[in-house]
């Protein structure tokens, strides 16, 4: 294969447990976001927008839905005779077979597959955030500053410094130092996870922290604290713009509710850096004669007979004639009975919410099932659920995915409540 | 179904649809808020099971080659055959323009000789349908036709634009006895909705003798002169269709989508209409928009008044703007407290502000592409 002078190895395995019912079934990288797209069409647009066109995407937790929407990488234009996207799941090598057990386990395993194309650089990224940043600059700079290593950084505000690995830096923004989630952070400059090596030294790290036994193979851990205590040559690329974890479903909630603002904080709308995704084949949206539509985000598809305010419907939802679906996220294919009110709730794919359902009513209490993930006036319901005609859904509630309507033995479910399958508790 | 082949024909020059044809073949108008015209024939063709398709261009090409690509969108960027594109050319024989129909195949019968399906379905890249071809094909197999046309009661049509039309006398054996083209005193209510499938071969042979005579129209020529000495039998579609005629049935053709049986039947169907996408951002709603009965594709931000409108990919309707009974095609920007009814405004416009313009439901007026008014 021809040579690269980049490739990019994107980590997209993790599972994003806070996410709750929402990557039950898929990892966090495939979740739906911004009324079209999946997290992981931001990092894979970036690329494509950087002029990177060669990417490893390594999947390890529920990879299908990944397979399936990334495919041959088409709406990326990452379909390429010489390059292009590459799926690198965990595989069998001669005697066993080994999970990827770390970020820098997970490049290990996939050596080769670097040394294919033998780049000068790799870039290492992850599938989990939201954000638009053009990698080539940071590699001028990392090309400029004749780093071993170049860590994208972003201020981040002091409070919340502490729950970041953060990078501590010289006037001319070469690294010293870093720290993970310091109680006393000493400045505010945290890694976003993205980092630019050369790949000759690189590689060597990770050969020797994969011999090493009480290493946890992860770059944040083990790779960037040996490669400083080395004295290697390490700089801070600093970021700036919109660039969110949407970790938790109140990051998630906000950050997707935040698109209906006039002017959002994250612009879709930018011709010159388009965010690409698989295209559903749908015609354009219907607003109907009894519909109304303020302060949201309706995408292909989309009949809506019913009002909508303050909400992100993605493509080929039905809203029928007199419901009310307010400060909420209708995930694709959902249909909406008549009567309908929704308030403040997460709606999972191909969902079905029958007439005169009432949900995300009522007062907050601390939720049952998982008081960590589910935590906020946020009521999630999974996808491919069905919730009866006239059923009371309180807030702060959790519904599973793939519940029938023989699951329900009430039609009230009080605020804090859950109706879960059978099966392992996350 | 492998056993057929698709040929669209797109057209020959003409004025009807005014402006919208200027810059572009009548194939390539947009429609329904993310389509070209010729989407549906190719839609139509592939869900039928059709994999080799032949599009014969003639006039202002350049939009629709654009649109067509390789034709990845309609599944058609295939090793073996897939879609083709033939535009007139010159040769030593002095060809060069097409001079109809038969002429334009004629010329590219190499395609035909070529291909090797048995059959051949031979439609108009102007109308707008979703039609299964397959058993209009068993059909022709099962009479032993030589030609089948596809045919409708037009009586969903004005008096006037029958005349647009074909009109045809079918029996009761499905045997058209008359076919009369653009008829000045149409009669009856059966018409040609242009879809034809004939064997490969037969057609083959068929072009040769008319160009031998001089012939180069496919239906005046071919056709119409055969009409009894063939077995030329009708295949009744029961379905939506209109032709892009003319600039009024373009207009109501649009207005048509706004209605949930024609847009279900037409755009919903498990036999899906494919276009080249766009990638654009969803529809965004700001606090002051009010919408109602119309359709909103992507890309668009509004924040005015709309009523019975299509808005096409990446409309911006800005404060106190009032939008009636309109297109608006892509990427067009009408600004502050402008008001249209009855409006078809082209590509790229950017009305500014204060502006009123009013057409008529049977003259909207048209604004052309790329103008600042």
């Amino acid at each position: 294969m021809a040579r690269k002078e980049i490739v990019a190895l994107l980590l997209a395995g993790g599972q994003g447990s806070r996410l709750g019912v929402l990557t039950r079934t898929i990892a966090k990288p495939a979740v739906l976001y911004g009324g079209k797209y999946r997290i992981i069409d931001f990092t894979l647009s970036n690329c494509i927008n950087s002029n990177i066109d060669t990417v490893g995407v390594l999947t390890q937790y529920q990879p299908l839905k990944l397979n399936s929407h990334i495919g041959i990488g088409k709406p990326w234009d990452l379909d390429r005779m010489n390059g292009g996207v590459t799926i690198l799941a965990p595989y069998m090598r001669t005697e066993k077979g080994e999970w990827y057990s770390g970020t820098a386990d997970a490049i290990f395993q996939n050596i080769h597959y670097v040394d294919e194309m033998s780049p000068k650089y790799v870039i290492i990224l992850s599938g989990d955030h939201i954000y638009k940043m053009n990698y080539a600059e940071m590699l001028e700079y990392h090309k400029s500053k004749n780093a071993d290593a170049t860590i994208s950084v972003i201020d981040v505000p002091y409070e919340e410094a502490s729950r970041y690995g953060i990078m501590n830096t010289t006037d001319n923004n070469k690294i010293y130092e870093f720290e993970e989630k310091p109680a006393q952070p000493k400045c505010t400059l945290a890694s976003m996870g993205i980092y630019i090596f050369n790949w000759d030294l690189l590689k060597d790290y990770l050969i020797s922290d994969h011999a090493n036994p009480t290493s946890e193979h992860d770059f944040g851990k083990n790779i960037i604290p040996q490669m400083l205590a080395d004295g290697k040559n390490m700089y801070a690329f600093n970021y700036v713009g919109y660039w969110r974890d949407v970790g938790t479903l109140q990051a998630y909630w906000e950050s997707n509710i935040n698109l209906t603002e006039r002017i959002p904080d994250f612009n879709m709308f930018d011709p010159y850096w388009k965010i690409y995704t698989p295209n559903p084949v749908y015609p354009a949206h219907y607003i109907g004669a009894t519909g109304k539509v303020e302060k949201s985000i309706v995408a292909e598809g989309c009949m809506i007979y019913g009002t909508v305010r303050n909400s992100v419907i993605f493509p080929g939802v039905t809203i029928n004639e007199g419901s009310v679906i307010q400060d909420s996220i209708i995930m694709s294919d959902s249909l909406i009975g008549h009567g309908v009110e929704m308030y403040c709730t997460i709606l999972g794919e191909c969902s079905v919410i029958g007439n005169n359902v009432k949900c995300g009513v009522g007062e907050f209490a601390p939720n049952q099932y998982n008081p960590k993930v589910y935590d906020s006036n946020i009521t999630v319901i999974g996808s491919n659920t069905v919730v009866p005609n006239n059923a009371v859904i309180g807030k702060n509630v959790v519904i599973d995915n793939y519940i029938t309507p023989h699951d329900y033995t009430t039609l009230e479910i009080p605020s804090g409540g859950y109706l879960m399958k059978g099966g392992d508790v996350e | 179904m492998k056993r057929a082949m698709g040929i669209i024909l797109t057209g020959g020059k003409n004025n009807r649809l005014k402006e919208l044809s200027l810059e572009r073949s009548i194939a390539a108008v947009p429609f329904g808020g993310k389509y070209r015209a010729i989407d549906f024939i190719l839609s139509n063709l592939v869900n039928s099971g059709v994999s080799n398709v032949g599009v014969l261009t003639q006039y202002n090409i350049r939009s629709l080659v654009d649109h067509l690509g390789s034709g990845k969108e309609w599944d058609l960027d295939r090793k073996t055959d897939g879609l083709r594109i033939f535009p007139p050319y010159l040769s030593e024989d002095g060809s060069g323009w097409y001079k109809g129909s038969a002429d334009a195949i004629y010329h590219n019968l190499t395609f035909l000789e070529r291909s090797n399906e048995e059959f051949v379905i031979i439609a108009q890249g102007h109308a707008i349908y979703n039609m299964d071809f397959k058993p209009m094909l068993e059909q022709h197999v099962d009479l032993d036709a030589d030609i089948t046309i596809a045919c409708r009661n037009m009586d969903d049509f004005t008096e006037n634009e029958k005349k647009l039309l074909g009109m045809v006398e079918i029996q009761d054996d499905l045997r058209v006895t008359d076919f009369s083209e653009k008829p000045l005193n149409p009669k009856g209510s059966m018409g040609s909705m242009g879809v034809y499938i004939m064997k490969r071969k037969f057609l083959i042979e068929l072009l040769q003798n008319s160009a031998a005579k001089g012939h180069t129209e496919l239906v005046q020529d071919i056709i119409v002169r055969k009409i009894s000495t063939l077995r030329i039998f009708a295949y009744i579609f029961n379905g939506f269709w209109r032709p892009l005629s003319n600039i009024q049935l373009y207009y109501k053709t649009n207005m048509e989508l706004l209605n949930p049986k024609v847009r279900l039947e037409l755009l919903m169907d498990r036999r899906k209409i494919f276009t080249k996408v766009k990638d654009e951002a969803p529809a965004k709603y700001n606090e002051e928009a009010v919408v109602h009965n119309s359709i909103i594709a992507d890309g668009c931000i509004i924040e005015g008044e709309v009523e019975n409108c299509i808005l096409f990919r990446g409309v911006r309707v800005k404060k106190g703007a009032h939008l009636k009974n309109s297109l608006i095609m892509q990427g067009s920007c009408i600004d502050e407290n402008v008001s249209l009814n009855h409006c078809i405004i082209d590509k790229g416009v950017t009305i500014t502000g204060g502006k009123t313009l009013n057409g008529d439901s049977e003259w909207p007026l048209i604004v052309g592409k790329n103008v600042k008014v």
